[in-house]
């Protein structure tokens, strides 16, 4: 799988690294909901399909990022601006 | 079909090769209707519902595949069955499990090929042998067989791996659990498959479930790509998609479906007698009766239910190979593979009831589904027939992330591979 970098463009999966659902929303601070922040720390949706998710070019610039992908066949189809 | 098999069958076969071998388990068509239905007719699934039958008496039962048995996970894993433990519920649980192995081929009259060849964890550092005599230490205390091995006892056993001064990774010690071994995955699938079927269980082949119907919050029945089918109660055993079939109940887990390969090579004279893991990156490997050197080494890194490997991970696995035993430089790659599984924030598997009645959850089995087969559908079994936990799966609960009662055998936190 190839992963385009919006900073320096298109590389290989190995320099990255994978960060998680971005389409959760974080609870305000301060929520005192504490099943809020169980169920944003640890369920997901886990979709066979389209998702979008962090990234991070760890060996490169370092920078982070989301990306659209589609975990039923890893096709990448953009970077969330 | 045929009943049992023993050395008279063989020979009566031997003598008569015209007349074929019975099926091992019938294949009906679906009822209307079932007492319990089992979505997932893998390992765990068919141990779950041979355990409902033959330990609470409950046999009609059926077993829905999507597949063929044997097509998922039980038929992907790198074979390795062992019990070295240390938190809470893990350690006696797993320690159950390998009993059952013990036994396993003779309760089943389906030769599994367990071989308790034993394991060997090879550590890197001082720091490392301390915390494999940490671990020893508590299997111990469970009455569970652990030795530690210091750098001369190892080379005993191991002589094949990179004593030079000069390796990357010296080796200190080692942890060596005796009992601990391999087992023929396929022939456990289809031993509990027939001994399933043997005691009235229906397994169902080719039928999807595509739907969980629900009355008044109770699970009553699935919709299959063969009709739909009611149930007094649902228990789903899919590792890998086990998030999509639990939403089909409105359920939300705390599971993310990754990628593991494996890797075998062409075969060789016996050499490598143990299953060998490894201290400074997660690396095991045995050798299989056929010769083929079986391993594997971490997940992918990122969720996808592909089943295709990235080269990437390949590469690290085979630096791992190399690292440790040097003469895989010069054996040759024969097949890999990948298939798809729950990872768990903590590692640590689900076997329980859910927010919804009557519907009960088996799954989130990380990398060590294959080895927990036997304990897992005994004491999912136990959790169905009572609608209570087993006290061996009682901290295996979906609300433990709630009240503290994380499992993480890495000591490392949640979320392990995404540090």
């Amino acid at each position: 799988m190839r992963i385009p970098c919006p900073h320096c463009g298109e590389r290989d999966v190995s320099e990255f690294r994978y960060g998680g659902d971005a389409s959760r929303q974080r609870p305000a601070h301060g929520t005192g909901d504490l099943k809020a922040w169980h169920d944003y720390t640890f369920t997901f949706d886990n979709p066979k399909g389209p998702h979008t998710e962090h990234w991070q070019h760890v060996l490169g610039c370092r920078q982070w990022f989301s990306l659209n992908r589609n975990t039923a066949t890893n096709e990448i189809t953009g970077v969330v601006e | 079909m045929a009943k049992g098999y023993s050395v008279f069958s063989l020979l009566r076969h031997a003598l008569k090769p015209d007349t074929p071998w019975g099926l091992a388990w019938e294949k009906p068509t679906p009822k209307s209707s079932y007492d319990v239905i089992i979505i997932g007719g893998g390992g765990h699934g068919l141990a779950t519902a041979y355990y409902l039958a033959k330990n609470h008496g409950i046999t009609n039962v059926a077993v829905l595949e999507k597949g063929y048995i044997g097509s998922g996970n039980v038929g992907r894993n790198t074979t390795i069955i062992r019990s070295n433990y240390m938190l809470g519920t893990n350690t006696p649980f797993f320690e159950f499990s390998l009993k059952l192995w013990e036994g396993l081929s003779h309760d089943l009259n389906y030769n599994c090929m367990v071989s308790h060849r034993g394991q060997v964890v090879v550590a890197v550092s001082p720091g490392q042998l301390d915390s494999m005599a940490r671990r020893g230490n508590i299997m111990r205390l469970h009455g569970i067989d652990a030795e530690l091995l210091d750098r001369g006892e190892v080379q005993k056993l191991l002589p094949y791996l990179d004593y030079s001064k000069d390796a990357r990774f010296p080796v200190w010690g080692a942890i060596h659990q005796p009992r601990a071994g391999t087992a023929r995955h396929d022939a456990v699938a289809w031993g509990y498959a027939r001994a399933a079927s043997q005691l009235g269980v229906h397994i169902i082949e080719d039928c999807e479930v595509t739907g969980i119907h629900m009355e008044q919050g109770r699970a009553v029945g699935v919709e299959t790509t063969r009709g739909r089918i009611n149930a007094g109660k649902v228990g789903i055993a899919v590792a890998g998609h086990t998030s999509q079939v639990a939403a089909m109940a409105g359920l939300k887990l705390p599971v993310e479906s990754h990628i593991l390969q494996a890797f075998v090579t062409e075969a060789v004279k016996p050499m490598v007698h143990h299953v060998v893991s490894w201290g400074a990156e997660l690396f095991y490997l045995s050798q299989s009766d056929k010769g083929g050197m079986v391993f594997g080494g971490h997940i992918d890194g990122f969720n996808t239910f592909t089943q295709r490997g990235q080269l990437f991970k390949i590469q690290d696995v085979m630096q791992c190979a190399v690292s440790l035993m040097p003469f895989m430089s010069r054996m040759r790659l024969l097949r890999h593979w990948g298939g798809i599984q729950d990872m768990t924030p903590d590692g640590s598997p689900f076997i329980c009831r859910t927010p919804v009645r009557d519907l009960y959850l088996n799954g989130g089995w990380c990398y060590q589904g294959f080895k927990a087969t036997p304990a897992s559908g005994w004491t999912f079994a136990h959790t169905i027939a009572h609608d209570s936990e087993h006290e061996l799966n009682r901290d295996y609960s979906l609300d433990r992330f709630e009240k503290g009662g994380e499992l993480d055998e890495h000591g490392t936190g949640n979320w392990t591979y995404k540090q």
